[in-house]
């Protein structure tokens, strides 16, 4: 099987409340300048191969390189150049990129990417630690080969889209022999991207300057980037419009300022370079609740939430609504061929009196205990639109108040909640964290996976299926199928989906070029200063 | 006879004893307190990154010690303590002495410079306030005061960063120096000083508004006394009388302010450290509570702790000195 390039079909979401991003000026290049750049929380470790996490690849991205990156055009070599699978599925061979070297002057070769295959990817590494698990070797036949030996069959499609976020290499000559997770580079990274890593304040900021040996010529423009933290959302609009910080990423200010600065002639302000990080704000059910274990008042739930007016007021219009798991930057996976549920508030009344709940003394019909995530502002207000419009329809609902902590064990471990409120993080392929919530069986306390108590034998060995199909058009109908079965099911209801939004000076150039931009090496970002 | 030991020897070798049983009831507490708070470190790092799967949680959970019984939790840790040792931040993943160290500077500087303004011009403010009690002057501070006192921190803060940052573009938004600023010498004193005066301001003035209503009242309830009618009939000057007859009187209920408000010297700042995003110790406990992050939150507490019992002793020795009615016992 030869390479294949996946075509995106990113659609922009929001093409008319975006505005054009910085690409492809005629302007010429200025070499030089730092960069300053919002982060809104601290990160507890800045290697890619241990925490698979925006805000771990925000900064360390730079630093150090994944084997392959993706952008509009498809998926494009970065530390490898070329891969291929075998017809059984159990071997993937990769070609290495030659005349590569770490920042501390040692060469990058095929020893490195067996090393963190096997020692991170495989064992520390989450997510990629159940994407790997059949992974039984890594072969480097020569220095610039690396073949990967599975013991049951893995996609091509698969590997490739999961590379970009859990495909970076790690010295392996800094790590081997350490205790990894202790190493004293995982806070300080030692790569072989454009930008060399400098210090780590902590509190304060992180630092990193031009690799002028880098392997791609005439790279990186810029001399430094610095990124900044900003607790507090208000003070991080101040420091843009005083011009202390040139980007604010992952919807870093509050909505209020997001508008507000998209009518600032100074700032480009938009979702585009978050094509790969899409995620569906959630209502989740806890069937273990007979009353929600019935298809006909989670359908009427569903009618009863007005999809549109909520975009509008929460998200205002950076979104879309849900059509099941897959969101449109899945490409060839995602379908719209799926059943909706329009909103529609007599109909959601007709349908719970038909399932057996009529409005009682107390003018509500039942009560739910809904615990809302908080994971900032749109979930926040989704929690409460939920409550809002289930009221509506006569349904009480009480409203749990809690932190992250509190929200993980409330409902994923101790599952003391009715309904949930939450987020869904869509990360390249729906077999890398999609299926994990509606298969059955997950370890009981895994976050952000089936911990709802519903069980489909038919969905489960639909997932199973599709997660080792190697045809990548029979692989994506297995897909369709799902998200049609989801949709008619709701077990969830991934009822918007959205991508982040950024706030950018206009004096960077180059910005937001790549639907993972954040997470890229900006190797040609340049500040016009 | 006896070799005479001091009294104030004495006096604090005692208040240090009561101390200890003190200190170690307050770290078994909050230890307590916080494992009741839902969730730990492993929960708010799995939220931050969002999501890991199962291994990868219980794996962080064994190594961090989360993993056992609360009572072998808290053994462990009173255990280190003993010997000073405050373990390793969960989320700085460097020993919690180094994070605290780090931090304290930063606090100290703010506290000290916002509390020394606020005590010096509030106390002037209202002992001024208070010889004209009434007139236009009078009227003129006490309303001031009163804004100060009603404005919350927050606002004051954001306020002045859209005027003097945005706006004008006099002052830095945020942190305590330019980052990539490469300054030396004089050149960063100067930068730091510069982030430094938007937050001095917020918290003084919110303080210094105590410190003026306080001393306006305290003062004119002194100079209704006897003891200062008195020392007028006897022909005392208008100068004299205030400094040293009601002054050193009406200071009381001052220094003891003074000294309650020192106690809240780490917790006071949060909200301007958060703003401004001064690395300084209030930022850190309220990124600790958030994070779970258990040993900074109980180094914090340990440092609290100390400074508390250290001022309270301070302001009892002070106290006797400035009313020679009260003996130290």
């Amino acid at each position: 099987m030869k390479k294949q390039l996946i075509g995106l079909g990113v659609a922009c979401l929001t093409a008319s409340t975006a505005l054009t991003p910085g690409m492809a000026s005629a302007q010429e290049v200025k070499k030089g300048g730092t960069a300053i750049i919002h982060m809104i929380s601290e990160q507890r470790t800045l290697n890619p191969a241990l925490r698979a996490s925006t805000g771990v690849y925000n900064i360390s991205g730079k630093i150090v390189e994944p084997l392959i990156d993706r952008s509009y055009d498809g998926y494009e070599p970065v530390l490898a150049t070329d891969w291929s699978g075998s017809d059984d599925g159990l071997t993937i061979t990769v070609k290495l990129r030659e005349n590569v070297r770490w920042h501390d002057g040692e060469d990058f070769t095929c020893d490195d990417v067996s090393f963190t295959a096997m020692e991170m990817w495989k064992e520390l590494l989450n997510y990629s630690s159940a994407l790997q698990a059949n992974l039984e070797s890594v072969d480097c036949p020569d220095p610039h080969t690396a073949v990967f030996n599975y013991s049951k069959p893995m996609p091509l499609d698969l590997f490739v889209a999961a590379m970009p976020d859990l495909g970076h290499p790690m010295p392996k000559h800094l790590y081997e022999g350490t205790d990894i997770l202790n190493n004293p580079y995982n806070t300080a990274p030692v790569g072989t991207g454009p930008f060399k890593f400098v210090e780590y304040e902590r509190g304060q900021y992180v630092m990193a300057e031009k690799n002028d040996d880098y392997w791609r010529e005439g790279f990186p423009y810029l001399d430094r980037i610095v990124w900044r933290f900003i607790k507090d959302k208000s003070a991080a609009a101040a420091a843009l419009e005083a011009g202390e910080v040139h980007e604010s990423g992952f919807i870093g200010v509050s909505m209020a300022d997001v508008v507000r600065l998209s009518e600032d002639d100074r700032f480009d302000v938009g979702t585009e370079g978050y094509e790969n990080n899409v995620a569906h704000s959630t209502v989740e059910f806890n069937h273990r609740n007979p009353i929600l274990a019935d298809l006909k008042v989670r359908q009427a739930i569903y009618h009863g939430l007005d999809i549109d007016y909520a975009i509008d007021t929460i998200m205002r219009g950076f979104a879309a609504p849900g059509r099941g798991p897959v969101p449109k930057a899945g490409g060839d996976n995602y379908t719209d061929d799926v059943k909706t549920y329009d909103y529609d508030v007599e109909l959601a009344k007709k349908m719970l009196d038909e399932a057996g709940y009529p409005v009682k003394d107390d003018g509500f019909r039942f009560k739910l205990r809904h615990r809302p995530a908080p994971w900032g502002e749109y979930t926040q207000l989704w929690g409460e639109y939920f409550a809002q419009a289930m009221r509506e329809i006569n349904i009480d609902v009480e409203i749990l108040t809690n932190d992250a902590p509190g929200f993980l064990n409330g409902v994923y471990r101790d599952h003391d909640f009715d309904t949930a409120n939450g987020w869904h993080q869509f990360r390249s392929d729906p077999a890398v964290s999609t299926t994990v919530w509606l298969r059955s069986g997950q370890p009981e306390g895994t976050p952000w996976s089936n911990q709802f108590g519903w069980k489909s034998e038919e969905m489960d060995q639909m997932i199973d299926d599709a997660a080792s199909e190697l045809d990548p058009e029979a692989r994506a109908e297995m897909y369709h199928e799902i998200q049609r079965k989801e949709m008619e099911e709701i077990p969830v209801i991934f009822a918007i989906e959205h991508p982040f939004i950024s706030v950018t000076s206009k004096k960077l150039k180059n910005h937001h070029n790549t639907p993972r931009w954040n997470s890229s090496s900006w190797y040609d970002l340049w500040l016009d200063e | 006879m006896k070799p005479t030991i001091p009294p104030l020897l004495i006096y604090a070798l005692r208040r240090l004893l009561q101390a200890i049983p003190v200190i170690i009831l307050i770290m078994m507490g909050t230890f307590l307190l916080l494992k009741m708070a839902p969730g730990d470190t492993v929960d708010a790092l799995v939220g931050d990154m969002g999501g890991a799967d199962a291994a990868f949680i219980a794996r962080l959970r064994a190594e961090y010690g989360l993993d056992q019984p609360i009572w072998v939790q808290l053994w462990r840790y009173m255990v280190k303590l003993a010997t000073f040792d405050l373990g390793r931040s969960f989320v700085y993943e460097q020993p919690v002495a180094t994070v605290l160290m780090d931090r304290l500077g930063t606090t100290l500087l703010l506290m000290a410079t916002s509390l020394s303004l606020a005590f010096s011009i509030g106390i002037t403010l209202g002992a001024f306030a208070a010889r004209r009690a009434y007139s236009l002057a009078d009227n003129l501070i006490s309303t001031l005061g009163l804004i100060f006192y009603a404005t919350p921190s927050f606002f004051l803060s954001l306020m002045m960063m859209l005027l003097f940052s945005v706006k004008l573009g006099w002052l830095p938004v945020g942190g305590i120096k330019t980052i990539a600023g490469f300054y030396t010498g004089w050149d960063h004193v100067v930068d730091v000083a510069r982030h430094l005066v938007m937050p001095t301001a917020a918290l003084s003035l919110i303080y210094l508004s105590f410190y003026l209503r306080l001393m306006r009242s305290s003062v004119m309830q002194v100079a209704d006394q006897d003891f200062v009618r008195t020392a007028r009939a006897k022909g005392a000057g208008e100068t004299r009388l205030m400094v040293h007859h009601i002054m050193r009187n009406a200071l009381l209920p001052a220094v003891t302010l003074f000294g309650l408000q020192f106690s809240t010297l780490l917790g006071g700042s949060v909200v301007v450290e958060t703003i401004f995003t001064l690395p300084g110790l209030g930022q850190l406990a309220y990124q600790s509570v958030i994070q779970r992050d258990m040993n900074t939150l109980m180094g914090i507490i340990f440092l609290c702790s100390i400074i508390v019992i250290l001022v309270n002793f301070l302001t009892d020795l002070l106290y006797a000195r400035l009313d020679s009615r009260i003996e130290l016992s």
